[in-house]
């Protein structure tokens, strides 16, 4: 609690000078920006701020909640996202409540650090003539050394001195400053670490079906959905493939995940193919990017024959459905299906397709919906197979996880029956073609990433911790010796210590520390070794109240 | 071993509540005694003199005001119905303990793995913190009254909302970043949780040395001096603050290694956020003169909800990558 509050304000100048209006107005309000109430109020607008952000949900973690929330209130939802309440931190709003409270804060520190710097290199001052009003007093005898072990006391406890004459002043606890200074500053070079991995971070999230056929390469296509930082040109993405080799998971007995470990085989250019594990709790650390697991599933594998006997396979991921017993949900297309071999000719409206729920442990009795237990203990594949226009060719935007409604609705594509496979199961269709549950792939969803802040922002995050901790338990405080010796001519007349050769201590607590009457009282034992501190009690006490509100005077 | 941790949490309530109805013991017949305080006005000053140094907190502080035979016999009955409530505190906080570490041989980890295990921890924290405030300086003893309430009313709300049977930590949360960012957060929050008590008093007591004595504020009548309130709420604050910064901080180290960003305004992160910001606020406004105290200690009572917000509201109105609290 050194500088704190409204910095002193040099009304005297202003008549001098007949400033300009504008110039007036634009240091008044750089005043009232920097001064600590402002400070306060956008601390708590931050807060208040932040609250939307929790309660409605937000595009950038859960669009999907962001659509519901559209169809449950059509009125509302479009006029909070107006004002961009489900965009919260990246909202005008709230960016401009921490840009302002940033300005509000570098507008704070400066001057305080160029006054801080100024105090660390200057010497403790003068004591004050009458020691005795201080909160903290005492008379002590000489010591044996004289000054030199009144200072040589001091420096042993780390006090910076400074001798005049007969007086020592001392002081202590820079470190309060000082670690508000860091811990402040701290916050900016966070804030520029977070700035640093918006601009030149990027990230990416997709689905990987475990064998060699399906391997990734890092490049922007192959991402289902992929952020880039504005500076990040997609060419500079760092060029490495990941093929999922293995991955195992383990499941206690309720269903609840207990284990998981994910084996690829990482290319990197310009190294040799290597084998990787990576898990959740602790990614995948490539050259330029970090590879998350953050989820599992099961991709069937189905294979079609046509009717010329052609074959096609599919092992298209099936979307977990969030259920404990990791019930899939997915789409085998075969566009390709049924084209005259002879004539080459494709007919849109046999292509093939199936919607289908996975089961890898199907309940003993139907309905087959809902998969009991996460691992493959009694898999089974509950398909309902199309045939017609899948509306792939017509340029109609697909999922690959779903089939078009659009198609179905209007009767382009036909339902032709539904069934239960189980793995090596096969199933004719109407037409006489077949298809086959040969077994299941494991898939992985990968986040794949990159923070080039992320190093900022660990090394800022440990100066502020020390910072906070310099500031909140750093204790600045001064004492000062005098020694008088017999006939001294005291200004006030009324010394305590005339007569006699003695030392008189006082004490000054510069922030808010109530351990100050026992420091205090050690300092001048140790230094008159046993001399008493006077009515330590009586001072002492009203002292507190004095330093309680009057911190920072000088 | 699980099901004797349930019953030991059930103990531990109801010695609570035996502690809570001591103290409230305490503080009716203490009122009883308010004509004698009338009468000797020189017993008021000594109070005054000893809550009213605010300073002498890491000293040890002189023991409450002595009884002596003058003040007549409710007193004496004050005194032993306020021991009382100490040693059912203590004897709720071994009981509380006890749940704990049965709680956590029966899970085989440490029990913080969901929400019930959590404000289990996080209430235990507080009562401990409490404890020590409470040797250091006895003279606080009625603010216990406050605190077995919320302790009270905490647990139970545990043991009767948020109960689930014990079950291992799914592997998100299988990581030494587990302990380190879950024992500090439940150290920081119990501290901070029990910085409000002292708060709420402030309040009051201030309210009371101001002259009003309408209801909130007459409750007051027999608590420490407001300047000592106002400084143990400072002193837990200012103790809690940068622990449960560094916990926000292993969190997002945590979360960077296993969601791949350190920070995602998830919901959890998100109040966390906001108890720091407030929290943050009450040290600036407490350090700025022309701020109120009373206005400062609001902020921090404003903290309290928000950290209520945190280990409740979270986990039960919104769902994220947080929601391990095991409710459905
Ligand atoms: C980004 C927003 C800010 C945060 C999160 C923040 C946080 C904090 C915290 C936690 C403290 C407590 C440390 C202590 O009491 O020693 C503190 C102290 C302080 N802050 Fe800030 N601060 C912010 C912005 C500002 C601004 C804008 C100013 C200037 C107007 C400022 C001036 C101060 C001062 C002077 C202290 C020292 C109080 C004392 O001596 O105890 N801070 N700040």
């Amino acid at each position: 609690m050194t500088v704190v509050d409204e910095r002193p304000t040099t009304p005297a100048e202003a008549p001098r000078r007949r400033p300009n209006r504008l110039l007036a107005l634009l240091r008044n309000s750089w005043r009232q920006l920097t001064s600590m109430r402002t400070a306060l109020v956008l601390l708590f607008l931050l807060a208040v701020a932040a609250v939307p952000g929790s309660v409605l949900p937000q595009r950038n973690i859960s669009p999907e909640k962001v659509n519901e929330y559209f169809v449950e209130h059509p009125d509302l939802a479009p006029r909070l996202d107006r004002i961009g309440a489900f965009e919260v931190f990246g909202s005008v709003w709230f960016s401009a409540i921490y840009l302002l409270l940033f300005t509000s804060l570098i507008g704070c520190i400066t001057p305080r650090m160029r006054d801080h710097v100024r105090a660390l290199r200057s010497k403790p001052p003068a004591a004050p003539k009458r020691l005795d009003r201080l909160p903290q007093h005492a008379v002590l005898p000489l010591p044996e050394g004289g000054v030199p072990a009144i200072v040589e006391a001091l420096r042993r406890r780390r006090w910076r001195v400074a001798v005049r004459g007969n007086e020592v002043s001392a002081e202590k606890g820079y470190l309060k400053e000082t670690g508000n200074l860091v811990f402040h500053i701290s916050m900016v070079v966070v804030l520029a670490g977070v700035a640093l991995g918006h601009w030149y971070g990027w990230s990416g999230n997709r689905l990987l079906v475990a064998g060699e056929d399906n391997a990734f390469c890092n490049t922007r296509q192959q991402y289902a959905e992929a952020k880039l930082g504005p500076r990040v040109d997609s060419a500079h993405l760092p060029g490495f493939c990941l093929v999922l080799d293995r991955f195992e998971a383990r499941f206690l007995e309720s269903g609840q995940p207990d284990h998981f470990n994910a084996t690829v085989t990482v290319e990197e250019p310009g190294k040799a193919p290597r084998s990787a594990d990576f898990s959740v709790n602790s990614p995948l650390r490539l050259d330029g990017a970090n590879v998350y697991l953050l989820g599992h599933g099961y991709a069937p594998v189905i294979r079609y024959t046509d009717r010329y006997g052609k074959s096609q396979v599919s092992d298209e991921p099936f979307l977990t459905t969030g259920d404990a017993g990791l019930t899939g949900e997915g789409l085998a297309a075969f566009p390709d299906a049924n084209v005259d071999p002879k004539t080459g000719r494709r007919d849109s409206n046999l292509q093939v397709a199936f919607t289908g729920l996975y089961l890898p442990t199907a309940p003993e009795a139907p309905p087959y919906v809902r998969s009991q237990y996460p691992a493959e203990r009694n898999p089974a594949l509950n398909l309902v197979a199309y045939r017609g226009n899948l509306g792939l060719d017509a340029g109609i935007p697909g999922s690959v996880y779903e089939l078009d409604e659009r198609q179905i609705r209007t009767g382009k594509v036909k339902q032709i029956g539904d069934k239960v496979l189980r793995p090596g199961e096969s199933w004719k269709l109407d037409d006489g073609t077949t298809v086959e549950f040969l077994g299941t792939k494991r898939y992985v969803t990968l986040s794949v990433r990159h923070d080039p802040g992320s190093g900022l922002l660990l090394v800022s995050c440990g100066f502020l911790l020390a910072g906070l901790m310099g500031s909140l338990f750093g204790r600045r405080r001064r004492v000062f010796f005098r020694v008088t010796t017999p006939g001294d001519a005291d200004p006030a007349g009324e010394t305590p210590t005339s007569g006699s050769s003695l030392v008189e201590a006082g004490g000054l607590p510069r922030t808010d520390y109530p351990g100050f009457a026992d420091e205090f009282a050690q300092l001048v034992a140790a230094v008159g070794g046993g001399g008493r501190p006077d009515e330590a009690a009586g001072t002492g006490r009203d002292g507190h109240d004095r330093a309680g509100t009057r911190e920072g005077t000088d | 071993m699980s099901a004797l941790s349930d019953q030991l949490v059930t103990f531990a309530i109801l010695a609570y509540l035996v502690a809570m109805i001591s103290h409230a013991v305490e503080y009716a017949l203490g009122n009883a005694r308010r004509r004698y305080v009338v009468a000797q006005p020189a017993r008021e000053l000594v109070g005054a003199a000893v809550g009213g140094s605010g300073g002498t907190i890491t000293k040890a502080p002189d023991p409450a005001p002595r009884v002596t035979g003058v003040e007549g016999r409710p007193v004496g009955q004050a005194r032993i119905a306020g021991l009382v409530a100490v040693g059912a505190t203590v004897v709720a906080a071994a009981l509380h303990l006890a749940a704990l570490v049965t709680r956590g041989i029966a899970a085989d980890r440490m029990p913080w793995g969901n929400m019930y295990e959590f404000v289990l921890t996080v209430t235990f924290v507080g009562v401990a913190g409490w404890l020590v405030v409470l040797a250091k300086r006895p003279s606080l003893r009625k603010l216990g009254l406050f605190l077995t309430l919320v302790m009270v009313l905490l647990v139970a709300t545990a043991e009767l909302v948020l109960y689930v049977p014990v079950v291992p930590l799914v592997p998100a949360l299988n990581s030494y970043w587990f302990i380190i960012h879950v024992s500090t957060i439940v150290f920081s929050s119990g501290i901070l949780l029990l910085g409000v008590v002292p708060a709420v008093a402030f309040l009051m007591r201030r309210g009371y040395e101001a002259g009003k004595r309408s209801f909130p504020y007459t409750l007051a009548k027999r608590l420490p001096a407001a300047a000592a309130l106002e400084r143990l709420t400072f002193v837990l604050h200012a103790f809690s603050f940068p622990v449960f910064t560094f916990a926000v901080i292993a969190g997002a180290i945590w979360a960077e290694a296993a969601w791949g960003r350190p920070w995602g305004w998830d919901p959890k992160e998100t109040w966390a956020f906001i108890s720091w910001v407030v929290y943050a606020g009450y040290l600036h406004a407490r350090a700025t003169p022309s701020v109120k105290r009373n206005v400062a200690t609001w902020i921090a009572v404003v903290g309290f909800l928000t950290m209520l917000m945190n280990l409740f509201g979270v986990n039960i109105f919104f769902t994220g990558l947080h929601s391990y609290g095991g409710l459905s």
